[in-house]
């Protein structure tokens, strides 16, 4: 899993239908400083909000797993709302 | 998942096993910002919909052939969806 934080949404009528009932959160994946690497669009099953730190799972049999599925084109997935990272010792609260 | 822009199509007779009939097309990879990121590639086009100049977002890897009603087929991107709108929260 990685951090990450919530940076928008994305919006979409026509795609494959499986992705017809989920929310799309895009993702500033960042590293344990909050330095971000990168982005990915994720599935939302926690109802995370622009501006969270979130844990992204970003493997597809597990993302699977999570949502019930036997097969699907889905990798990422929003699992979790982070409170609070310590690194280092140092702690760093989040909501 | 990843944004892309649709920068054209390819068109291929000779094809392996279990691609025919698919769309495939050429993505340019996209940051959060819409801004080209990266090298094209050809994305096998899961949604049957999405043409040049449209804004889409793809998979990439095992994933790519799971979007497809054939599983298993040689396809490492697959588009999956059209983009109506990216709403990104301003930087500070």
């Amino acid at each position: 899993m990685k951090v990450g934080r919530v940076a928008g949404t994305v919006i979409s009528t026509i795609n494959i239908p499986l992705l017809d009932e989920h929310r799309l959160l895009l993702c500033d994946v960042e590293d344990v400083n909050g330095k971000p690497s990168g982005y990915t669009i994720a599935v939302d099953v926690v109802d995370a909000g622009v501006g969270d730190t979130v844990l992204i799972l970003d493997e597809g049999s597990s993302a699977r797993q999570i949502l019930g599925l036997d097969h699907g084109a889905i990798r990422a997935v929003v699992v979790g709302i982070v409170d609070q990272l310590v690194v280092d010792g140092e702690m760093r609260q989040l909501t | 998942m990843q944004l892309g822009r649709v920068l054209g199509s390819v068109v291929a007779t000779e094809k392996a096993p279990g691609l025919e009939g698919i769309r495939f097309l050429i993505v340019q990879p996209l940051d959060k910002g819409s801004r080209p990121e990266g090298e094209t590639l050809v994305a096998a086009d899961a949604v049957s919909m999405a043409g040049p100049g449209e804004l889409v977002y793809f998979v990439a890897s095992r994933e790519a052939a799971e979007a497809l009603p054939e599983r298993f087929v040689p396809v490492d991107h697959a588009i999956v969806g059209i983009v109506d709108d990216v709403h990104v929260e301003e930087e500070e």
